[in-house]
């Protein structure tokens, strides 16, 4: 079953929840063939036996700790191609919420007295650590959007992103706009390939694909807060998984 | 108990596979005294209630669901029972109705991916479920096959398993067409076929002779086998409100984990499968009942490793019990209900359900629509220190074996727990202020 043309592939996790890798998981149900098509030597998750010698490496997770970036430079020199799989490793996703606060305070917080018994840094998303080759996002990854990333990787491409916003997506699914219902959304914002998910079950887009490129994020805050969420209410809902993003945006001043 | 050996071994598996998270476990045997046995949790921390703090209560229950991907249904459900406990909202019949058979479909997918996916390989001589797919394909695709009908049941009720998109505080924002339940009925009964195969399969397969007897806790409800919402029963006696968590889940840091331990009366208990299986057995549907006898479960069972079979029976439970919720959803016809409103923006609340691996609690304090405090005690955290006490003494009971039979059958074992590490390293607060 094996021939020289299977990519062998690996998957590491880092700070989150695994739900992206379970996805993964989950891909087997509809396309069983992907086990024909790679060779997957590394996935702690799901099988103990353990190869170093992968050309592709897929990382779900943020960097949170000093100590995570020994593993990655590791991997990085390992692997042709690095794949953030997810918001976590994409975006630094929820874990950055807990920078707007400081390490310090959150450490306390949570672990008492023992505040200074663990390695912490601030959430980061893996981009920050290694160069990454290419991103899936979303939280989690969506079971198609990964399919297809793993076919253009095999035909040697890099996986194809949309990079227009979630609104596209949801307009050609003759959806009516959450907006008229008294509801928000992140969809004008936020990168598209999900189908809009969120919107089409009646619930506002909550950001987890990232801003797309050059959002116009004064505008945006403007419809929300004519939609009658208060100035709190809109950073909340903006730094649910975009906080990294968005302190990024504001330290060079782009941002609003 | 007295080790006459005088051998020296040092086991150090370091991140343990097949399970969620990254966890070590360290043996050190010196002169034939047990020096160090731990299941080290060296998963990154989270901070999930520091994040919690300052968030507008909506967003509570999809932030949550993000501590775990295998169990995010159950996080997002408890999520929302602890702020309409803090804000006093009442959710309709339907909710509850929906919420159930959405826990029902969780349970399924989790137990699946664990009975299947991360256990079968050991019992089964493979080294994972890859091989495992080249050498019983079939075994495999009834996985995926069985799997994929509790995904799309999740699917159907609230968008997607990991994360579920469309519940929300007081209600639904969308609702599954009878059409779709008409169609997961149709799956879910063929899905009885699979479920047989699976109790015929692990009939035949031998779990580790070994037994401790420890406190069983779960949430318990008279009249049916109990996944939403309870009180907090004990297998030593006494029940609790699940507001009164704390006194039952004592939790403590160990310098080894950076997830902390928790112990009730003694030094440490079980929660998951065969804890709700031993407290709830008179609940199980019948079906469930008789699986449990053909495996050789019985309610008086102390063999950590029979977990796995508890799921299994579980899986039996849910599957009839979602029949029984689909076919009464159907007879009284899905309602566009819109979510019930809190009736005050402050308040503190208590959520409890059983999560795939044991009681879950949320506990939020919330003033003026904004969480102040939070507090999560995760099934895994509440099962450490019960996996500890079995590792102790099952190297005790096997110290003079060879080292690589004590390290599968200790990987096996915390295997059994169906561990899930990123959950239990969310991480506590300490100071909690009431």
């Amino acid at each position: 079953m094996t021939s020289l043309s299977k990519p062998k592939i690996a998957f590491f996790d880092f700070a989150g929840c695994e739900g992206c890798q379970l996805t993964v998981i989950d891909a087997l149900q509809t396309d069983i063939d992907l086990l024909n098509v790679v060779e997957i030597v590394q996935f702690r998750e799901a099988m103990s036996e353990k190869g170093d010698d992968y050309t592709i490496a897929f990382i779900e997770g943020s960097y949170t700790r000093f100590s995570d970036k020994e593993r990655l430079i590791a991997i990085r020199d390992q692997a042709e191609i690095v794949i953030a799989l997810g918001a976590c490793a994409h975006l630094s996703g929820i874990n950055a919420i807990r920078n707007l606060q400081s390490t310090a305070e959150v450490r306390r917080y949570v672990y008492g007295d023992h505040a200074e018994h663990f390695d912490v840094s601030l959430a980061k998303p893996i981009s920050a650590v290694i160069h990454v080759d290419a991103f899936i996002p979303g939280c989690p990854i969506d079971r198609q959007e990964f399919v297809r990333a793993v076919k253009a990787l095999l035909q040697g491409n890099l996986p194809d992103i949309p990079d227009y916003p979630v609104c596209v997506e949801c307009k050609l699914k003759e959806n009516s706009c959450l907006f008229w219902y008294g509801k928000t959304c992140q969809g004008p914002i936020t990168r598209a390939g999900c189908g809009a998910l969120c919107p089409s079950l009646g619930t506002g887009c909550v950001g987890c694909r990232g801003l797309i490129p050059s959002p116009n994020i004064s505008s945006f805050k403007q419809l929300m807060s004519e939609h009658g969420t208060s100035e709190a209410g809109i950073e909340a809902k903006l730094k649910l998984f975009m906080t990294h993003e968005i302190l990024k945006s504001e330290a060079s001043g782009d941002g609003n | 108990m007295a080790i006459e050996s005088k051998e020296t071994k040092r086991i150090d598996v370091h991140h343990i596979t097949r399970v969620e998270g990254h966890g070590n476990i360290v043996v050190d045997v010196q002169e034939g005294v047990l020096k160090q046995c731990d299941l080290q949790i060296v998963e990154a921390p989270r901070f999930f209630e520091a994040m919690l703090r300052g968030q507008p209560y909506e967003q509570a229950s999809p932030l949550s669901s993000r501590i775990c991907g295998i169990c995010a249904v159950t996080h997002a459900t408890t999520s929302l029972r602890a702020t309409e406990k803090a804000l006093g909202v009442e959710p309709s019949e339907q909710t509850t109705l929906l919420r159930k058979l959405n826990l029902h479909g969780e349970m399924l997918d989790s137990h699946i991916l664990h009975i299947y996916m991360l256990v079968a390989p050991d019992l089964l001589g493979a080294g994972s479920v890859i091989p495992l797919a080249r050498k019983s394909p079939e075994v495999v695709m009834r996985a995926l096959r069985m799997k994929k009908v509790a995904g799309d049941l999740c699917a159907v009720i609230c968008g997607r398993h990991t994360h579920p998109i469309a519940m929300a505080v007081g209600g639904f924002n969308h609702f599954p067409t009878s059409e779709e339940l008409s169609k997961l009925l149709e799956r879910l009964e063929a899905m009885r076929t699979d479920l047989d195969a699976t109790v015929d399969l692990f009939q035949n397969l031998q779990m580790p002779d070994f037994e401790r007897e420890t406190e069983y806790i779960a949430l318990s409800k008279e009249d049916e086998y109990s996944f939403l919402d309870g009180v907090i029963t004990s297998s030593d006696g006494g029940s609790w409100p699940v507001e009164q968590y704390r006194q039952v889940a004592n939790e403590h840091m160990v310098v080894h984990s950076t997830a902390k331990h928790t112990r009730h009366q003694r030094p440490s208990y079980m929660v998951g499968a065969l804890a709700r299986f031993k407290l709830n057995y008179e609940q199980l549907q019948p079906k469930a009942r008789i699986a449990a006898e053909t495996l050789g479960l019985d309610p008086l069972s102390t063999n950590p490793y029979m977990n796995t079979i508890a799921q299994l029976v579980e899986t039996v439970h849910c599957t009839e019990e979602a029949i029984l919720i689909v076919t009464q959803l159907l007879e009284r016809g899905i309602k566009q209900e819109e979510p019930v409103s809190p009736v005050r923006s402050s308040g503190e609340g208590v959520g409890a359900c059983e999560a795939p691996r044991g009681t879950l609690y949320h506990h939020y304090v919330i003033d003026d629509g904004l969480i102040t405090d939070a507090n999560c005690i995760i099934p895994t955290a509440q099962n450490l220190a019960n996996i500890e006490a079995d590792m102790r003494a099952l190297v005790s009971q096997r110290i003079h074996c060879p080292p690589d039979e004590i390290t599968f059958a200790l990987e096996m074992l915390v295997r059994a727990y169906d561990p899930c590490i990123s959950c239990s390293t969310h991480i506590l607060n300490v100071r909690f202020v009431l």
